[in-house]
Formats: structure tokens, C-alpha cells, sequence
């Protein structure tokens, strides 16, 4: 078996297991709640094996292309953490391990509907958009061992950030009370623009990729057929259903929480998970995405910091998070304040990886979507 | 009275910048500014951004914006003053926050531990407790080794019936925080000083040639000054120094030397010579995957350094370093043509020759004679040669070989191609290089804060490791007699990772039960 076909595999799993932990909050049977756990550790086992067989895959390229390179030299050059592809598989392999983690450590299932969406995007993301699979080779920037821990280092702590999101989420579902409460309409506005994201998403993959242009990339395309579309009416009315979608999770919202609510869930344990998530992610990110991203610009362009996009929407994120832990411990916020920090946190998080590259320009030409 | 007074209003701003609103405030500044300077592009030229915001807001309004952004110094805001106004800010906020709660934070490290009385013990927020059968002098020594074997030094304390025992570890683990935050002044102090005492700039130097002399990467001058500047650096290169330059710009010297001050026109002391610049290419494909350059430094006329520099791997000599940044074409360049001729069976030969000259395959009476070349050469559907870009992506050379002054054949040989060195009757003619027609692009840069910055970032990893992964934990355990057996109470608390220290307690504590049962 090749690694696509694993990759296909595991994004089919996961996506699955999805829909099963969803059916399993709302009717609480438990073997389904058991099986949603075998499909997603057989999507993680999968998934596992195809980023190792792509990383001999890209091993026994470079070793045709530089034969000179030594042994461990042409391990580390050919890590799949190369491009964007290879970072979104990353982000999600750590996703699902750090979810896997939890539902050991805490023995409860239901995080598991609001940790797999968030895979589940990503690998939409893979196969809406059009990035290249390809095993590509490797630009001389990128020739450094800083790569790896500069990239791994990245993505664990974007999982991390996105397990934070979750729990989070999760929090504010279970703690707000009524509709007129801030923190109730923000977390349903929030959901309701994640929700219109992957509806619009998928009406350009279906227009743009199916029907007309299929090699076409995302950038090209990205809501052209509803939010930026040329014509005014249809763009008037896709802004008009991304309101609809929202005042309907505003609307169906309490419903949602009543559903979450039959698990019985301590809201502390969430508040918990979210505050060690981020503890753990911080100083990850500041070591391997700020610290060592900066050590490796020196080397390669003589300067440690110089203010391109994704240096600053880094730093940005690097804000966020610290406001939230500093919030915790010297005002001693906690709970639903602190939990819209970390759910705005992710967002931060999810324009620094994707937002940078798709709208905006840089020296990461690494990410980089042609 | 106007003492006091006084005190209050320093009090009152020294309150201000320790507050927390204070951070919010500059947080978010530094942040929402950040935005904007990521969303217009920073040092760009007029019409990229006016285009932008043509797009963003609508082709009428984008001059007026434009004019608005650009006076508040949003086109190059990361160097405007107001937003190092903010970083400053940010630093004395980091300073004033730390030295207000840092002499708290001290007391309670330096606080010597106090022994605590049963009622005191059992009103910690956490407790642990147990029965050993067994008399008070074992069950002390087996409290004492397992105190030992958790790494806490402690104290000892002989009470009526039985012992106190009391310790803490980490207490230094609360100034993580602080070191943390002292780390961002050491970064920010590493730019400052960079900023100051060092430069940057752009050095092209071209195959075979010497550069002394750097532009530095300097902000924005008009078209006008933008002449100047580059008549004086030409005539600095051209003069070797500043007076000669200066007597054939018909200007003082000091004048002049001011001018390069302005300009950022930088004498290197010493020169860099490329001695061979070149590219190499995933096969089959124009995606690069190395660039070298072999540097020499000369320093008064001394040859003092070689090294071949790359992508990642730079040269550093007294304390300038050289990066490789890009590549390119020098116009008009009479480049040197390197073959190695090599006739069926016979002996390799190197020869050196120019566009238009002329070579013999040595033992035969076959001449060929360089006609074309192409940096770029591609074919297009009817198999007619063009070139697709100046960039000497696939160097060719077109030759035509003549025998006894008859023409006999003639193609193209690609640099890339070993299949297009051979000749139809067998000799070999390896189109090795074109030396002296390209540049290396050199960035050059010297940063005295650089090691500061690093300092300040082992500081930070430091600080945040000792802030997030360790506790400051206190524990007091009582040994008391009770009839025949032995009660041990543990009180402890932690002013971190609660749960941690609650499993290794655990731990601790059927340690001590499982002993008994062995006893037994």
C-alpha cells in the first residue's frame, strides 16, 4: 500500500468517527461510544503508517537527487514536514494524539465531538483545496535541520491550541445560561461563521472542482461563488445565509447544551484541560515557533526578526496567549472570560497557519500556496 | 504637603504602568497596529499598496487613504517611531509589573519553613494519612527514607509522642515568571543595540571580481537622491577611497563622507572576492537546490579566509557575516567558456575560450567554433531553440565543427545534458562552465546585539520551562504514637500542578502501608 491510499484511509476513518462520537452524544450508547474510539485509534494507526511510508517514499528521492548526503543527513532532509500538505497531516496526527490522551486520562468520550470536526476541517481543507500531494523537493532555505523542530515543534503546539479550542467551546456551551447572554452569542456566532466557512467551502469544491476547473487551487477560487462573488445579489445573499446560519445556532443553541449537558461533564475539568493545553502549548510555541524559527531566519537570511506577515501574526498569537494566562493568574478569571480568550486564541491561531498564506504574503514562502 | 503630593502623582502613574489594563492597552496596539503593517505591504512601492487599497475600499477614496497611512508612517510603520514608542512602552510595562510584585514573590521564597501543628496539618488543602503497625522509631525512619526518595531535604522536629517532619522544594520556581519577562528586556535590548552599532546591506559581487564597498538596505529617497546615491557609490568603488572620490565629484571631502553617512554607502575594510558562483538544479526541473559561492577574503592585500558559503551555512570575518541570497546575470559580461575536450580515446584537455573563438580537438583535424549561446535554451513545438529566461537556468552553446575547412556538423551543448556532449564520431565536449557572466548576491549584515538576542532567548526557554514545569511545593508530615501502631498525617500544598503532587503523594503513602503489611 502507498501512503495516499493510507492517507485516504485514515481521512475516511476519521471522518467517520466523527459522525459516530456526534450519534454518540446524542444518544449516549455506549458501544457506539466505544466503537467511535476503535474507528479513530484505526484512523490514527493508519494515518501513522502513511506519514512513515511517505517519509521513505521522499527518503528514496532525495537519496537519487543527493546521493552525496550522509545517512542521517537524508532522514532529516526528507521528513514529511515540508510543505503545507505535509504540515496540515501533522497538525492532525497531533490533534488526534493529544485527543486520544485526554480520553484515556479523563475516561470521557464526549470531547471527542468537538475534537474530530476540528480533523475533520483540516483534512476537508486537504482535499477541498487543491494543495499538492506531491513529494516536492526540497528549496536550499529549507536545507536545515531547523526545519524539523522548527515545523514539529509549530504544529504540536497547534494542536494543543486546538484541543484548548475545543474544551473551550465546550465550556461556554455548557456555562451560559440565556440568549441574550455575551458570552452565549459569542459562541454561537462563532460556531455559526465555522459552520457557513465549510458550507461555502464546499459549494466552491462542487462549482469550482467538480464541475468546471479541477486543478484549480483554492486561492483562486476561496468564496468566489458566494462571499466574493462578482455578482452583488448572490453575494448579498450568501452574507445574508451566513446571518441565517447564525441566529439559527443562536437560536438552536440551548438545545445543543442540553444535549452535552446529559454527560455530566464537570465544567472545571474543561476549564482544566483548556488551561493545560495552552500551558503546555505556550512555551512549546515560544521555543520551537518563535525562538528556534528565529535562529534558523538568522542563518539563512541574517536576520532574526523582520516583521513578515507570519513573524507578526505570530507574535500576535503569542499575545493572545499570554493575555490568557496572565488573566488566570494575576486577575484570577476564570472560567467563561477566559474560555472566549482561548477560543479566540485559536482563531488567531488558524489565520497565523492558513490566512497568512492564503491572503497575505511572506518570507515563508515554505507554506506558500501556488 | 507638596512632598506628598508629589508622592501621590508618582504613585499613581508607577500604579498605572504596573496595571493590568495598561498591558491590555499596549497588547493590543502593538497587536491591532501589527495588522495593518501585515495587511498594506511595508517598504513597498506606492502603487502596490494603492492598488490594495483600491481594492479594499474602492478606487476613489484609495488616494486619500493613502496619503492618511502613509503620514502616520504606516508604510514602514515596524521602523515609525511611534510604534517603537509602543515596544518601549511594552518594556516598561514588563519592568514596572515585575518590580512591583517582585519584592512579595522574594518574601516568600526566602520565608523559612515553620512547623505546623496538628490542627494546622489537617487544614491543608491537601491531606493524606495512614496507620503503620509498627513503634514510632521505625515508622519514622521508613517516613524518613521516602521523604529522601521524593528529593525533599527536610526537618526535623521531635514532638511528645512522635516526630514533625517539614520541608519544601522549588520555592525558586515562583521567579520563572519573572526571568521570563527580564528575557524579553534582554531581546528587546539585543534589537536595540543591532539597531544601533550594526547595519545591513546588499552585495553583489561577480564572478572573479572584488567588492568593497556596501549599500546599505536603507528607507526610501526620492529619485533624485536615489541618483546621488548611486553616482557617489560609483565613485567611491571606482576611486578605491573617499578623496578620490571626492576630487572627481568635485566636492569636500567631508561633504562627501556625510553623503555616504546619508546614503548608508559602507566601506566593508577589507574586500570579498567571488572566486566561483554556482546553481545546481533538481533534475529535470528549474527548482534550484543549491546555490554556492567560493569567497575569498582579502584583507590589506593579504588573502585571509576562503570558504564556500550556501543557503544556510554563512561566512563570518570580523565580525560581518555573508549570507547567500540571491543570484544573476552580469549585462554584458565577457564570460569565459570552459570545456573539457576530451577526442575518442585520447586524453582530456581544459580550455578557456571566449564567444566567437575557436579550439581544435587535439589529434584530429577538427575545429569547432563557438556561434551562439543561451543562458536559458528551450525548444518549442517545431524544434525551433529559444530562450525562456536570462537566468542561466540551462546554459547552451551552439558550436560549429569544421574538418579541413569543411563544415561537417554543428548543434547545441547543454551544460545540463552529458547525452549533448558527445559528438556523432565519438569525441567528447563537456560544457564544464561559463565563468565571469554571473553575480552572487550577497547579504551582508553585522549585528553586535545578535548575542544578546540568543542570551535573552535561553533566558526566555529557561524562565518559562522553571514557570510551567515546576511547583513550589511544601509538605508536613506528623509521626504519632497511637496505642501500638504508628498514625502518619501528611499536610501539603503546592502553588501548581495540584494534581501531580497529589499522585506522587499517593505514592508515597502506599510506600509506607505496603512496608507495614511486609512487617508483618
Amino acid at each position: 500500500m502507498n501512503s495516499s491510499t493510507l492517507f485516504g484511509i485514515s481521512t475516511v476513518t476519521y471522518i467517520l468517527a466523527m459522525m459516530l462520537y456526534i450519534t454518540y452524544i446524542a444518544f449516549r450508547n455506549s458501544p457506539l461510544g466505544m466503537t467511535a474510539t476503535a474507528v479513530t485509534v484505526t484512523g490514527f494507526a493508519a494515518q501513522t503508517a502513511a506519514i512513515l511510508i511517505r517519509w521513505s517514499e521522499a527518503y528514496s528521492q532525495w537519496v537519487i537527487f543527493s546521493p552525496e548526503s550522509t545517512f542521517i543527513i537524508s532522514i532529516l532532509r526528507s521528513a514529511p514536514l515540508k510543505n503545507l500538505y505535509e504540515s496540515l497531516v501533522f497538525f492532525v496526527w497531533c490533534l488526534m494524539l493529544g485527543y486520544l490522551i485526554i480520553e484515556f486520562i479523563y475516561k470521557n468520550r464526549s470531547f471527542g465531538a468537538f475534537a474530530t470536526p476540528v480533523a475533520g476541517v483540516a483534512l476537508a481543507f486537504i482535499n477541498l483545496s487543491g494543495i499538492s500531494s506531491e513529494i516536492e523537493p526540497l528549496m536550499p532555505a529549507l536545507q536545515s535541520n531547523w526545519l524539523l523542530v522548527h515545523v514539529m515543534m509549530s504544529f504540536i503546539a497547534y494542536a494543543t491550541f486546538a484541543l484548548s479550542f475545543s474544551t473551550g467551546l465546550m465550556y461556554l456551551i455548557l456555562k451560559t445560561e440565556k440568549r441574550n447572554e455575551p458570552s452565549y452569542i459569542f459562541w454561537t456566532t462563532t460556531l455559526g461563521i465555522f459552520i457557513s466557512i465549510m458550507l461555502f467551502m464546499g459549494i466552491d469544491f462542487f462549482t469550482f472542482k467538480v464541475m468546471v476547473r479541477p486543478d484549480q487551487f483554492i486561492k483562486s477560487y476561496l468564496f468566489k461563488t458566494s462571499l466574493l462573488n462578482q455578482s452583488l445579489s448572490i453575494k448579498l445573499i450568501s452574507w445574508f445565509i451566513v446571518s441565517a446560519i447564525i441566529a439559527m445556532v443562536w437560536w438552536s443553541g440551548l438545545l445543543l447544551k442540553r444535549i452535552i449537558e446529559k454527560f455530566s461533564i464537570p465544567a472545571d475539568i474543561l476549564d482544566e484541560i483548556t488551561y493545560k493545553s495552552i500551558a503546555i502549548g505556550f512555551p512549546i510555541f515560544t521555543l520551537g515557533g518563535l525562538i528556534f524559527g528565529a535562529i534558523w531566519a538568522n542563518q539563512a537570511w541574517g536576520t532574526y526578526w523582520s516583521w513578515d506577515p507570519k513573524e507578526t501574526w505570530s507574535l500576535i498569537t503569542w499575545f493572545v496567549y499570554a493575555f490568557y494566562l496572565h488573566s488566570r493568574t494575576i486577575r484570577g478569571w476564570r472560567g467563561k472570560k477566559v474560555a472566549i480568550v482561548a477560543v479566540v486564541g485559536f482563531g488567531v491561531v488558524m489565520f497565523t497557519y492558513l490566512g497568512v498564506n492564503l491572503l497575505l504574503s511572506g518570507l515563508h514562502s515554505y507554506g506558500e500556496m501556488r | 504637603m507638596g512632598d506628598e503630593k508629589n508622592k501621590g502623582i508618582v504613585e499613581k502613574i508607577w500604579d498605572f504602568f504596573a496595571s493590568v489594563k495598561f498591558a491590555i492597552i499596549i497588547f493590543s496596539l502593538i497587536s491591532v497596529t501589527s495588522i495593518v503593517g501585515t495587511i498594506l505591504e511595508q517598504g513597498a512601492e506606492r502603487s502596490k499598496n494603492m492598488k490594495l487599497l483600491g481594492r479594499l475600499f474602492g478606487e476613489s477614496v484609495a488616494p486619500a487613504l493613502y496619503n492618511v497611512f502613509n503620514s502616520l508612517g504606516f508604510m514602514d510603520m515596524y521602523h515609525s517611531w511611534w510604534f517603537n514608542t509602543l515596544l518601549v512602552l511594552f518594556a516598561v510595562n514588563i519592568i514596572i509589573c515585575s518590580l512591583d510584585r517582585l519584592p512579595r514573590i522574594i518574601r516568600i521564597i526566602r520565608e523559612p519553613m515553620r512547623p505546623a501543628s496538628g490542627d494546622q496539618i489537617l487544614k491543608s488543602p491537601i491531606r493524606r494519612e495512614t496507620v503503620i503497625k509498627a513503634k514510632p522509631d521505625i515508622a519514622k525512619k521508613l517516613v524518613e527514607d521516602s521523604l529522601k526518595s521524593t528529593g525533599f531535604r527536610f526537618t526535623e522536629l521531635k514532638e511528645g509522642k512522635g516526630y514533625l517532619f517539614y520541608s519544601q522544594k522549588g520555592a525558586f520556581s515562583r521567579l520563572g515568571i519573572y526571568l521570563t519577562h527580564l528575557s524579553i528586556l534582554f531581546i528587546l535590548a539585543g534589537a536595540i543595540i543591532g539597531a544601533s552599532f550594526g547595519f545591513k546591506g546588499f552585495l553583489p559581487v561577480p564572478e572573479g571580481q572584488s567588492a568593497s564597498l556596501l549599500m546599505e538596505n536603507r528607507g526610501h529617497f526620492s529619485e533624485l537622491e536615489e541618483q546621488e546615491r548611486h553616482a557617489i557609490f560609483n565613485a567611491v568603488e571606482e576611486a578605491g577611497n573617499a578623496s578620490g572620490a571626492a576630487s572627481r565629484l568635485n566636492m569636500s571631502e567631508d561633504l562627501l563622507k556625510a553623503k555616504m553617512q546619508k546614503y548608508g554607502i559602507l566601506p566593508l575594510g577589507f574586500s570579498i572576492r567571488c572566486d566561483d558562483f554556482s546553481v545546481d538544479f533538481y533534475e529535470g526541473s528549474d527548482m534550484p537546490r543549491d546555490f554556492k559561492s567560493r569567497l575569498t577574503v582579502i584583507d590589506n592585500g593579504k588573502e585571509v579566509m576562503k570558504k564556500t558559503i550556501e543557503v544556510n551555512d554563512p561566512m563570518t570575518y570580523k565580525g560581518i557575516t555573508f549570507y547567500q541570497s540571491s543570484y544573476g546575470p552580469v549585462p554584458d559580461a565577457k564570460g569565459e567558456f570552459i570545456f573539457r575536450i576530451t577526442p575518442q580515446g585520447g586524453i582530456s584537455e581544459i580550455k578557456q575560450l571566449h564567444f566567437g573563438d575557436s579550439f581544435a580537438i587535439p589529434g584530429t583535424m577538427i575545429t569547432g567554433t563557438i556561434r551562439d549561446f543561451s543562458p536559458a535554451l528551450s525548444f518549442d513545438h517545431d524544434g525551433k531553440p529559444f530562450t525562456y529566461t536570462e537566468m542561466m537556468n540551462n546554459p547552451a552553446v551552439m558550436i560549429s565543427f569544421l574538418e579541413n575547412g569543411k563544415e561537417k556538423y554543428s548543434g547545441w551543448i547543454l551544460r545540463r545534458y552529458p547525452a549533448t556532449w558527445m559528438l556523432p564520431d565519438g569525441h567528447n565536449v563537456e560544457f564544464m562552465d561559463l565563468w565571469g557572466a554571473q553575480y552572487t548576491g550577497l547579504q551582508v549584515r553585522k549585528d553586535p546585539g545578535v548575542w544578546i538576542v540568543y542570551f535573552g532567548c535561553f533566558a526566555m526557554a529557561t524562565g518559562l520551562f522553571v514557570a510551567f514545569f515546576m511547583s513550589h511545593r511544601r509538605i508536613w508530615v506528623s509521626v504519632m504514637e497511637d496505642k501500638n501502631t504508628t498514625k502518619v498525617i501528611i499536610g501539603a500544598n503546592t502553588n501548581k500542578n495540584r494534581a501531580g503532587f497529589e499522585r506522587k503523594l499517593d505514592r508515597m503513602i502506599t510506600l509506607l502501608s505496603s512496608h507495614t503489611k511486609e512487617e508483618k
